[in-house]
């Protein structure tokens, strides 16, 4: 079996998102980069605990981004994974990152690629539906479980109000979040380890940019709580219902 | 023409396609257009009704295979479907079968997406759609290149609408269904409860209940509001409450109407998922706790004793109202 791991570089969870250039770039200073929390601690992790049970299993992983990305691919290739693959470009068009994954994909058919289900920076919740649309597999999104026997995936995927158990044969592509496996941090072993695991750098295809971020905004600042006593609830609800008409 | 994807579960429309419904008709108005309804497979609602929304028709794709959601054949369907009528815009809310569905629909037709969009597009220059990113913390205007685009509309950020009562006109659509190949061989719905991500209220608990033997005081007050009912991380780790019921960064985004955070700190990645609810109210005993700052109205108290009467509050107003 044949995994391949989408992972991409977003601002630590803490970080201050602030724009320079007059709204028109994300603020870097000062920001510490993470991989994706769906990308590490769902996807990778999945696939780790897969190859643990198939030795056999091999992990590739994927990154779309400049050499600045390449610390957060080396971090997940020590968490676990066979080799890793950066494809050297830069972009916030979905579209364009998606085909350059199937692109990877077309040549090495995988039978499983799993996704984040978004990253936490662009929020775009797409990358694996247009790698398979691009690749023509069958998409499962949302996973919150995620087992395989033989070619046959059994996976659940959350709908509106509750969730759904689907099966599909491979080769199929799954976007994970909360459930699909439980976080792990790497050893030292695995950071050691992964110093002499390989790291393609392939240039880009020749693909379109379909969108572009024109500018970044700030949502106005809230106008300061108004602290109701705890002996005056009616007040409370008079001011949701009156003020906020919120209820 | 702009096309709007219908989308139903358990053959009844969702609410969150009617918001879609009312910002596709506003944006066919802004582009001196039509908009249109695209509906696979069977509903139970009246489509014509649709009507009302200024829809001036629905397109239906009736085939056994839509009868499961599969999305790689609901994908190829509306991309089939959307050149047929000369679709340029396509709108879908973003739920969780607009998640699965548009990104494939954008790569198969080659169309610029925006996801979680939040408002109309600005179309006096270009195409530029206002979207949330960095999970609520701020927006980005991303303008679309392509001849025909697609927006998936945040759900709770464009308020349905009805004009005066109409009728829409349904128009069968011949287009052939690839068969799927994904089975579906389990549907667990959490039966009566109100889902999430579509609520007008939501009313969350954090660590501060103490366990989940404690949560009977939360639920009354959902239940009294007509609320769903979210938690913070730990809560759902811990097992007090369903994992699908986590809000926040890693969790599920809300943007309800209203929020009620009780005995949750406020931590940024909590914050993260909740942050663009219309108002905040926050319950915590702890006057320092950072969830005060992005709350409209606070009580500093023991949640164990806000909780009933709040409850107790809100059906005596509801009795006098
Ligand atoms: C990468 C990353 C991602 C994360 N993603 C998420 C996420 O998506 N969602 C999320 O929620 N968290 C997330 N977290 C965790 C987050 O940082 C916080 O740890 C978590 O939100 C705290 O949960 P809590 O507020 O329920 O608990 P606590 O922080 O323990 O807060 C409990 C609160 O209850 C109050 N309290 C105690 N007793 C009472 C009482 N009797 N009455 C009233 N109030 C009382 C206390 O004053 C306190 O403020 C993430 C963390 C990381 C590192
Ligand atoms: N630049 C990238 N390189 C590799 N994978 C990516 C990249 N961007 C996004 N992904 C993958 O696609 C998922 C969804 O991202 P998005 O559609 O951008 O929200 C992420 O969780 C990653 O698994």
């Amino acid at each position: 079996m044949k995994i391949l791991v989408c992972i991409s570089k977003t601002p630590d969870t803490t970080a201050k998102i602030a724009f320079a250039d007059g709204g028109k770039k994300f603020e870097e200073a000062g920001v510490q980069w993470i991989i994706n929390p769906y990308d590490e601690w769902y996807s990778l992790v999945r696939a780790i605990e897969l190859k643990e049970k198939d030795p056999a299993t091999i992990i590739h992983l994927v990154t779309v981004g400049g050499a600045d990305a390449e610390p957060i691919i080396r971090k997940a290739l020590a968490l676990g994974g066979d080799e890793a693959i950066r494809i050297n470009t830069d972009s916030s068009d979905s579209f364009y990152i998606a085909a350059q994954i199937a692109a990877v994909a077309a040549t090495e058919k995988y039978d499983i690629i799993f996704t984040g289900k978004e990253t936490i920076d662009y929020n775009g919740a797409s990358i694996g539906g247009m790698i398979a649309a691009l690749v023509d597999a069958p998409y499962i999104s949302l996973a919150t479980s995620f087992l395989i026997e033989g070619s046959t995936a059994t996976i659940t995927r959350e709908i509106e109000g509750g969730e759904e158990v689907v099966t599909v044969n491979t080769p199929v592509v799954v976007s994970c979040q909360k459930g699909v496996a439980e976080q792990r941090i790497p050893n030292m072993r695995g950071i050691m380890a992964a110093r002499t695991k390989p790291l393609k750098v392939l240039e880009p295809a020749a693909e379109e940019h379909l969108t572009s971020i024109e500018s970044f905004e700030l949502p106005a600042p809230k106008a300061g709580v108004k602290l109701v006593s705890p002996d005056n609830i009616d007040e409370l609800v008079r001011l949701l219902h009156e003020e906020a008409k919120a209820i | 023409m702009v096309l709007v994807y219908i989308d139903h579960q358990d053959n009844q429309i969702k609410k969150s396609t009617l918001e879609a419904v009312t910002y596709g008709v506003a944006l066919a108005k802004q582009l001196g257009t039509e908009a249109h309804g695209l509906v696979l497979g069977n509903v139970n609602d009246d489509l014509a009704a649709l009507g009302a929304y200024e829809l001036k028709n629905v397109y239906q794709i009736n085939d056994v295979a839509l009868a499961h959601f599969d999305a790689q054949v609901f994908v190829k369907t509306i991309a089939a479907a959307a050149t047929k009528v000369g679709a340029t815009t396509l709108v879908f809310s973003h739920n969780q079968t607009g998640k699965a569905v548009c990104a494939g629909v954008s790569a198969l037709l080659k169309a610029g997406l925006v996801t979680g969009a939040i408002e109309l597009p600005k179309t006096d220059a270009g195409f530029v759609v206002k979207k949330t990113v960095f999970s609520g913390k701020a927006f980005a205007n991303v303008s679309i290149q392509t001849a025909i685009k697609i927006i998936s509309l945040s759900p709770n950020s464009f308020h349905t609408t009805t004009g005066a009562a109409a009728t829409a006109s349904i128009t069968p659509l011949d287009i052939p269904v690839s068969a799927g190949h994904v089975k579906v061989s389990a549907v667990n719905k959490t039966s009566g409860e109100i889902s999430l991500t579509e609520a007008d209220i939501v009313v969350s608990g954090g660590r501060g209940l103490k366990g989940p033997e404690n949560w009977g005081i939360l639920l009354d007050l959902a239940k009294e509001l007509g609320a769903a009912t979210a938690c913070s991380r730990p809560v759902g780790d811990a097992h007090w409450r369903p994992h699908h019921e986590h809000v926040g960064q890693t969790g599920v985004q809300v943007a309800p109407n209203l929020y009620i955070a009780i005995g949750i700190s406020g931590a940024i990645q909590h914050l993260a998922g909740v942050n663009r609810s219309k108002t905040i109210v926050v319950i915590n005993k702890d006057p320092e706790a950072p969830f005060f700052k992005a709350a409209d109205y606070g009580i500093v108290g023991d949640a164990f004793e806000v909780l009933p009467k709040l409850t107790d509050a809100i059906k005596k107003m509801k009795a006098s109202a």
